[in-house]
């Protein structure tokens, strides 16, 4: 199971934090600390996993981002690899080529994506079609809910007027 | 006007914020602008504007990011989540998550409208509701929600399906009671197409396994087969790209079910039967120049070694792991050191194979590799291979990188002391690592290489010329200074007369003076610490005497810590000032050689109590069977007691200031050693009561402590000859002198004194007297009674008596006991012990046992007295007191 996954950026910065098994403020905090002072300073070339705490965390550097995801000791490390992976390429597909920025503006998306891909800390959906998809349905159920929102007011702004 | 600043910022949007935010220069900046924004989202919160609690929200999440406090959002998520429409819950549960864990009691709260959402007509709605339930839902809510998500397992849409699945792994996992209820349709689900809805179905099976051992039974006989059929239909299905991760469709189903037949195939030999030809075909038909392949050909190679055996099977996997091994990406080998750890177990001669490039990933410049392969060759060295593989570990030790050193070193450290052949090889290598990792080591590993020491006697000066030799070079480690020292201290004799000398060992030509040098040099280096530098100090006391002729200089050396703001110091400086200076005639017995320190007790001491084991105060000492606890040098003991890391852990004296200090001796903190003589005890109360004392009962149970034991059998064996007939006139003696006695048995052999029927009746139990200490020149029996009405106290009278020829005068005996007893001690009825047992001493004293029924008597004794003026001291520790006292 995926106890939590983390997205940092070259400079420290937390970009996603999200945690499916229980941490308090401080514990997070601390995690988010102690992790990144062992994740950055890594050699490029070194293994894409780090032993922690009886954990272990499976961390991927795509850009200037980190993102990194903490499983069991006996789970398959090659795969939560892959899982990362594959959130990658559905943001990338969302976004359109994604950046750093693209998450920090929009990091709230970047949960909703997360969202349909992992619930308790398992994976949901190996399709990424099926996660781009349900993405876009809610997308627009949200847009047409702003646009009744503002057609409504329009109609209360002119019945006042 | 920077718009954080605006007093109405409540309207600025999240976009604005953000740019804000990031615009800030120092993290002063950051903070304020935070603050600010805090203060309007509060007072917006209050004006209870539902237009802006979307954006809100929305803020405060990236705040929160940011590692702000934000618990003032919380209700916020909950009206939003109430609110009827899709955008404000799906912010109000992406904020719940955030924001709250399953800890606070907020959640409770928000149960109601989950259920709500549950049954929802919108299933986007119900999929947020879902979501957020299955990532943070608590004890409490898994009970009150399980059956609405049991019903949505059957939903018509297969997203919701799937969601339901991870949620109810969520539910089983918080409540495993309710783990039965999901079998069912966790089963039915396994039979769908939908990938999504398969992938979830299984990790909910596989879960449900782990949670409850009727399922697994139940998964087992219903769905091995068909999951076996899945996983070969998608190992042959045809390129689809929606699934296909480089050539190979689905990787993450795969690895799921794999994974569940592994959990189906662990100890049934049925079950892993039936999977045996699809995990064949998976295993060599997977191309392996992927992640997602290799990924897959790991799983397989767990779930092969974890199902009931099969021959072939573990040899294609041993294969792919092989491959695996010499495979240049770091995460491949790594995954490759991780699966052979578990293959030992099953087929260590396999992974042996493996052994020169395992070697090789202990020097990998990546720490989770090294860290990994070091694992894997500490499982793997045994009896014949510990020699090459240690090699080629210390060689490592001088290059590795100064954070890996510490993991290296405590690794070779137990492998050598638990596989070394002998103990000049165990002595070897110990020198290499002290001086090469000396920092690294924890202190029980130099202290225990100076017990291994002092127990090889033949290796005495072999072991301190190496040390002397490998000094000189270097003295930069402390830890290896210590023991050097300490040799130097000990053996100085050896090293510069060449005794013992071995056939691979070249003759060094050693002065007095340069010994003296070395220690000299080595107490006047600043970077030491005093605890070496009071070894240091013992060390030329020693020498004194070992080399008279440097004697003055040493005194010399010595004297010039009398000044020491180091009270320790100080202290040993003076006293072993005039030790040299004014008491020559006794020096040579005061430093004579340590006694063997007792390696079994320092073994079980180390075995049985970890977490004390670096610390002197662990409690036990060497206490002999039958408790008559003789230690040979005392006032050298003495000596190095001062210190409270005296550089003797285990020697028999160490402990006894310990023990003056009312360390408790329960038999729970002891080692072997107590445990045997606790037995010892036994056949001598058995032994008592015919009269004899137990010689032969106590050398089988006796520890290696080979000179301590010496002395003890020697004075057994006059012992034997005496003791009956001492124990009678003592007795005789002190029943004169007191009428209460309780030693029945004894009373029976004398026949002259009935055992008196009211008397054992008044004190409930008769408890037999003891030989509590025993020396070859004075024995010391204990007679006990109880105070009628109080079971706690104790009175005993103890008889003293001279087996030597000479006088004793200005005789003085005295006792400490541990924390939970109290002792009162009555003058004692002269001090004056004639010789050859012509007469006795006795003393009464009263001991309360805090613990009656918990803890059995322990005393620590001191005797002191004088022949022909000569001050002797003996010393010793009696535990065998009959129980129940």
């Amino acid at each position: 199971m995926i106890h939590f996954v983390l997205l940092i950026s070259r400079q420290g910065k937390v970009r996603l934090t999200k945690w499916y098994s229980p941490y308090t403020q401080k514990e997070r905090s601390k995690v988010i600390r102690e992790l990144s002072g062992v994740i950055l300073t890594r050699a490029p070339k070194l293994c894409n996993f780090v032993e922690w705490r009886g954990y272990k965390v499976v961390y991927k550097r795509y850009a200037s981002l980190y993102f990194c995801m903490c499983i069991d000791e006996d789970d398959n490390e090659l795969e939560v690899l892959e899982i990362i992976h594959h959130y990658v390429e559905i943001l990338d597909r969302y976004f359109g080529s994604v950046c750093e920025l693209d998450l920090i503006f929009n990091f709230h998306k970047a949960y909703y994506i997360l969202d349909e891909l992992l619930i308790a800390g398992e994976l949901q959906e190996s399709s990424k079609k099926t996660v781009a998809r349900l993405i876009a349905a809610q997308d627009s159920l949200v847009e047409t809910a702003k646009e009744e929102a503002s057609s409504i007011s329009n109609i209360i702004a002119q019945a006042t007027k | 006007m920077d718009p954080i600043l605006n007093p109405f910022s409540s309207g600025t949007r999240l976009r604005d914020m953000i740019r804000a935010i990031r615009a800030c220069k120092t993290a002063a900046e950051e903070r304020a602008a935070i603050r600010k924004e805090c203060a309007a989202i509060r007072t917006s919160i209050n004006e209870n504007d539902p237009d802006y609690r979307h954006r809100n929200l929305a803020k405060l999440m990236f705040i929160h990011m940011l590692g702000y406090p934000t618990h003032f959002g919380q209700m916020e998520c909950l009206k939003c989540i109430a609110s009827p429409g899709f955008p404000e819950k799906r912010i109000g549960y992406l904020g719940l998550m955030l924001l709250l864990d399953e800890r606070q009691e907020v959640l409770m709260l928000v149960t109601n409208s989950l259920k709500q959402d549950l049954n929802h007509m919108n299933q986007y709605i119900v999929g947020l509701a879902l979501c957020a339930l299955g990532n943070i839902c608590s004890a409490e809510m898994a009970r009150d929600l399980a059956p609405e998500v049991e019903r949505l397992l059957q939903f018509r849409d297969p997203n919701i399906r799937k969601k339901a699945a991870l949620c109810s792994i969520r539910i089983i996992k918080k409540v495993p009671d309710l783990a039965e209820n999901f079998v069912k349709p966790a089963t039915a689900l396994l039979k769908e197409k939908h990938h999504g809805v398969l992938i979830t179905a299984v990790q909910l099976c596989a879960d449900l396994c782990k949670v409850s051992r009727e399922a697994l039974e139940h998964i087992r006989k219903k769905c091995t087969e068909g999951l076996v059929r899945t996983l070969k239909d998608l190992a042959n299905s045809s390129y689809s790209p929606e699934y296909d991760v480089s050539g190979i469709t689905d990787p993450f189903l795969h690895i799921r079910l794999l994974k569940l037949l592994r959990l189906l195939g662990e100890g049934d030999a049925d079950a892993s039967d039936s999977m045996n030809d699809i995990l064949a075909q998976v295993g060599t038909k997977t191309e392996s120049n992927k992640v997602a392949a290799n990924a897959i050909l790991y799983e397989c190679v767990q779930t092969i070694m974890s199902i009931e055996g099969n021959g072939g099977l573990r040899v294609l996997a041993i294969g792919i792991l092989g491959k695996f091994l010499s495979n240049r990406d770091n995460n491949i080998r790594y995954v490759a050191l991780n699966m052979l750890m578990k293959a030992v177990t099953a087929d260590p001669q396999a992974v042996l194979r493996y052994r020169a490039t395992i070697l090789e990933c202990v020097k990998d410049a990546d720490a989770s590799i090294r860290k990994r392969a070091l694992e894997l060759v500490y499982v793997l060295v045994n009896e014949s291979n510990v020699k090459p593989l240690t090699t080629e570990l210390v060689s490592y030790l001088e290059t590795c990188d100064q954070d890996f050193k510490g993991d290296l070193t405590a690794k070779i450290c137990s492998i050598v002391s638990k596989f070394s052949p002998e103990k000049i090889w165990y002595i070897d290598q110990m020198i290499k690592v002290l001086l090469e990792a000396g920092s690294f080591v924890k202190d029980e590993v130099w202290r225990a290489l100076i017990v291994v020491i002092s127990n090889a006697s033949e290796l005495h000066g072999y072991a301190v010329r190496a040390l002397y030799k490998a000094f000189q070079k270097s003295n930069e480690q402390e830890a290896f200074t210590r023991v050097a020292i300490w040799c130097i201290g000990e053996y100085g004799d050896l090293l510069i007369n060449n005794v013992g000398m071995l056939d691979l060992e070249d003759r060094i030509t050693v002065t007095e003076s340069d010994a003296v040098d070395l220690i000299e040099i080595t107490i006047q280096c600043h970077a030491l610490d005093f605890t070496t530098k009071a070894m240091a100090l013992v060390a030329l006391l020693k020498l004194s005497s070992r080399f008279p002729s440097c004697s003055e200089r040493i005194r010399e050396i010595i004297v010039k810590y009398k000044g020491n703001f180091v009270l320790e110091l100080q202290q040993r400086s003076i006293e072993f000032n005039s030790i040299i200076a004014r008491h020559q005639n006794i020096r040579s017995m005061l430093v004579e050689r340590m006694p063997v320190l007792d390696e079994a007790t320092f073994i079980g001491r180390q075995a049985g109590s970890l977490p004390d084991a670096g610390s002197i105060s662990a409690g036990s000492s060497v206490s002999l069977p039958n408790g008559v606890a003789k230690p040979a040098d005392s006032l050298v003991d003495l000596l190095d007691l001062n210190s409270n890391d005296a550089p003797t852990p285990s020697s028999s004296g160490g402990d006894f200031l310990q023990d003056l200090l009312g360390v408790d001796l329960s038999p729970a903190a002891q080692s072997g050693a107590n445990q045997t003589s606790k037995s010892g005890t036994d056949a001598l109360l058995d032994l008592l009561s015919v009269g004899s004392v137990s010689g032969p009962v106590e050398s089988p149970s006796a520890q290696s402590n080979s000179s301590a034991m010496d002395i003890l059998s020697a004075s057994k064996s006059e012992k034997a000859s005496v003791s009956p007939l001492d124990d009678l006139s003592s007795l005789s003696l002190s029943s004169r002198t007191t009428s209460i006695t309780g030693a029945a048995p004894m009373m029976d052999l004398l026949d002259g004194f009935a055992s008196t029927p009211p008397k054992s009746e008044n004190n409930g139990t008769v408890y037999p007297s003891i030989t509590a200490f025993e020396s070859s020149s004075l024995q010391l029996t204990f007679n006990f009674s109880k105070q009628p009405g109080n079971s706690q106290t104790t009175n005993i009278q103890a008889t003293f008596i001279n087996l030597s020829s000479d006088e004793y005068t200005d005789f003085i005996f005295q006792a400490a006991v541990p924390k939970f007893l109290q002792l009162q001690l009555d003058p004692a009825s002269g001090s004056t012990l004639p010789a050859n047992g012509n007469g006795s001493i006795t003393q009464n004293f009263r001991v309360t046992n805090s613990q009656n029924g918990k803890k059995s008597l322990v005393m620590r004794i001191r005797i002191t007295y004088k022949i022909n003026g000569k001050e002797k001291l003996e010393e010793g520790q009696i535990s065998n007191f009959p129980r129940d006292l």
